[in-house]
């Protein structure tokens, strides 16, 4: 049997194609990346009216067919034919932004010029219509010579209308033509009979877009767009702690009851360590951070659809110009609060080579949450909780303290690179600023299931290897009676030898210890120093990390423990952020530049707080 | 009148880009939003407090955010 013939959905970006996609598809979607690029490519399954089933194929948004990114590129060739590993499309739907034809047309025009069986969808109709803007699909059809359906992606309106003229324009499936490569390209002539058949499909309009300028004249303003936007981002990362509290708890109760459970099943030997200490334990305390990353994608989503993240872009290019990035670098930054994985993979959208791979780069140097532990241990046992008046207390203003040392030493290295390694022309910022809408929230909610999902397979495979790994380690060769495993272990001799290197900035042996399992994820080393100082763990978090702390105060001094919190603020303990530059950048050349360049960069600063805070006598 | 410096929400005809001074892709990129001569444009807002950073522009239908180094380089005249 042949396989379900390719139909594509092309359009410019903002033309709610995706949302077309998600209406057409359900939840029925496979997210891969194209061969030897990092660009995304979604597909989903469909029926037909008659029951024939159709795949659909997402394209990423493109203005026209002259590539200016690798997404617009895959764009290009797939309706081209010449994509690698991707069949040529039966036909083509290009989506359209009712309310901005003028723009939108020229690209449809080249599409149309492929020569492809062609649909035109007039998406987001009933926004063009609150804009105050009627139009006649009728003319559209006659002038392009193809069926125009007019469609509302978010309410389902059209869906069948649009699947009924894909099932005449298909056919029996079978490719006829192929792409002409005669394709108009002078952009300006094409422009102008866009504007002149917008006009001609057009029976009424009023001004443009009244909402979106009434919104923008708050949210652009110079000083209060500039507040509302700290604002807004204060309580996202409000929400993104408090909220996952909860969720967290569950996590850890569900794993401790797994270990539990195979505790109980097998008997003691290497198999049991293996799965109880090794995997469950590994994946567990990566699998906790899903709470956190999916609320902030809930709000990262809910404002991207929205429109305001093109806003927030806007507002923060000045401060990403003074280091050499543009506005486009804030998102992918932002999002690495959360976690860099996530950071990393949302860099995507950055146009320029040079600028995303300086953002790659000092993505890691945003304080992730598994930061978090580490800092609440050492700043639970050493800094007092002493009130400095006005509301705010010391321990609170290291806690700050770190989190700006991340982003200024991420500024300064930003700066550093783009006039060294990755020196460039600073290209300007361009974007088009999207109309406001309500989210949908079935997109948002399809969204941050992909991004769970992405999420969880990484958890699955590298960190599970790596974590593997590192058990071997911290359990091979085995202790004879009376001796320390840990101590006998290979990690064990290991942190013997790094704890030369490490000595010079104030690291004890045990901690030299404890940033060898860290490395699987961060806050293993609170986990790690626990186990060395070999405090019985209860169970209870709270309860391990107070008696912890109270260890650590008699045996490490002021000085040690602050150069502690400088290291983990740069240090690259997360191999799975490394595994995930590797994979976007193509080579290991990148992945370990950055390992050296941060733990360089963590054991300067250690090793200058540790030696300022000596001299300063504390 | 250059661009960046027109006054806030005032109408202007775009007159002469110096498409030469802008990078190839930059261009390009203006041209696919729109921007070409005898098209009119207005400025929606300025983002920075001391006049740096980028604006806001209307042309058509959209709004297309860029830096007034690009800004600088398109000659207006208001109507």
């Amino acid at each position: 049997m042949n396989p379900a013939p390719l139909v594509a959905l092309v359009g410019n970006p903002n033309a709610g194609k995706s949302a077309l996609f998600n209406a057409l598809t359900g939840a029925r979607q496979k997210v891969g990346n194209y061969p030897g690029v990092t660009v995304e490519r979604k597909s989903g399954r469909m029926t037909l009216a008659d029951g024939r089933p159709v795949e659909l194929v997402d394209l990423p948004g493109a203005y026209s067919l002259d590539p200016g990114s690798p997404d617009e590129a895959v764009t290009r060739d797939v309706v081209m034919g010449s994509q690698s590993h991707e069949r040529l499309p039966s036909a083509l739907i290009v989506v359209l932004d009712a309310g901005n034809l003028d723009n939108h047309l020229r690209f449809a025009f080249q599409l149309i010029a492929l020569g492809l069986p062609v649909i035109v969808a007039l998406n987001m109709i009933d926004m063009a219509e609150r804009d105050g803007l009627k139009l006649d699909p009728e003319v559209l059809s006659r002038a392009l010579g193809v069926p125009v359906v007019s469609t509302v992606a978010v309410r389902k309106r059209g869906l069948d209308e649009l699947k009924a003229a894909l099932s005449t324009v298909l056919g029996d499936g079978v490719i006829k033509v192929r792409p002409s490569a005669d394709v108009p390209e002078d952009i300006v002539l094409l422009q102008r009979r866009a504007r002149q058949l917008s006009m001609a499909a057009t029976i009424s309009e009023t001004p443009v877009r009244r909402i979106t300028h009434l919104i923008d004249t708050v949210v652009l303003h110079p000083v209060g767009g500039l507040l509302l936007l700290i604002a807004l981002f204060f309580v996202i990362f409000q929400a993104v702690f408090a909220w996952s509290e909860a969720p967290i708890g569950w996590i850890e109760a569900l794993f401790a009851q797994m270990q539990g459970g195979v505790t109980a099943l097998l008997p003691e030997g290497f198999f049991r360590s293996l799965l109880v200490d090794g995997i469950i334990a590994g994946v567990g305390s990566v699998v906790v951070f899903l709470p956190q990353i999916l609320i902030l994608f809930f709000f990262i989503l809910l404002l991207e659809a929205s429109g305001y993240m093109a806003r927030a872009a806007f507002l923060m290019d000045r401060l990403m110009a003074s280091v050499g990035l543009n506005g486009r670098a804030f998102i992918p930054l932002l999002s690495s609060f959360a976690c860099a994985i996530p950071g990393i993979m949302a860099t995507r959208t950055i146009d320029d080579p040079k600028q995303r791979l300086t953002t790659i780069l000092i993505a890691p140097l945003m304080t992730c949450s598994a930061r978090l532990p580490v800092y609440s241990v050492i700043i639970g046992a050493f800094i007092p909780a002493r009130d400095l008046g006005y509301g705010v207390g010391l321990q609170g203003l290291v806690w700050f303290a770190l989190y700006l040392a991340g982003i200024l030493g991420a500024m300064i290295v930003a700066f550093v690179f783009r006039h060294t390694i990755a020196k460039g022309a600073n290209s300007g910022f361009l974007m088009e600023m999207p109309r406001y809408q309500m989210p949908h929230i079935k997109d948002v909610a399809i969204g941050l299931w992909q991004r769970a999902w992405v999420f969880l397979r990484r958890a699955g495979t590298i960190i599970m290897m790596v974590t593997v790994v590192l058990w071997l380690l911290l359990s091979f060769p085995k202790a004879p009676e009376g001796q320390s495993q840990v101590e006998y272990s290979i990690a064990g001799r290991i942190a013997s030898g790094l704890e030369v290197i490490v000595r010079p900035i104030g690291f004890n042996h045990e901690m030299a210890l404890a940033v060898i399992p860290a490395m699987a994820a961060r806050e293993v080393a609170v986990s790690a120093l626990a186990t060395v100082y070999s405090i019985e763990a209860t169970g209870d978090d709270a309860e391990t990390e107070k008696s912890l702390g109270e260890r650590l105060q008699g045996r490490w001094s002021l000085p040690t423990a602050l150069a502690f919190l400088m290291w983990f603020v740069f240090a690259p303990q997360c191999l799975s952020t490394i595994a995930v530059i590797r994979r976007e950048t193509n080579g290991w050349k990148w992945p370990i530049f950055a390992l050296a360049y941060l733990f360089g960069l963590a054991y300067v600063a250690a090793g200058a707080t540790f030696w300022g805070a000596t001299a300063l006598g504390l | 009148m250059r661009l960046d410096e027109l006054p806030l929400r005032q109408s202007a005809e775009i007159l002469t880009v110096d498409w030469d001074v802008l990078p190839p892709a930059e261009a390009r990129r203006l041209r696919e939003f729109g921007f070409a001569e005898g098209v009119i444009i207005q400025v929606r807002h300025r983002s920075g407090l001391f006049k740096r950073g980028p604006l806001a522009c209307q042309v058509g239908r959209m709004l297309v955010a860029l830096r007034r180094t690009h800004a600088a380089a398109i000659s207006v005249s208001a109507s």
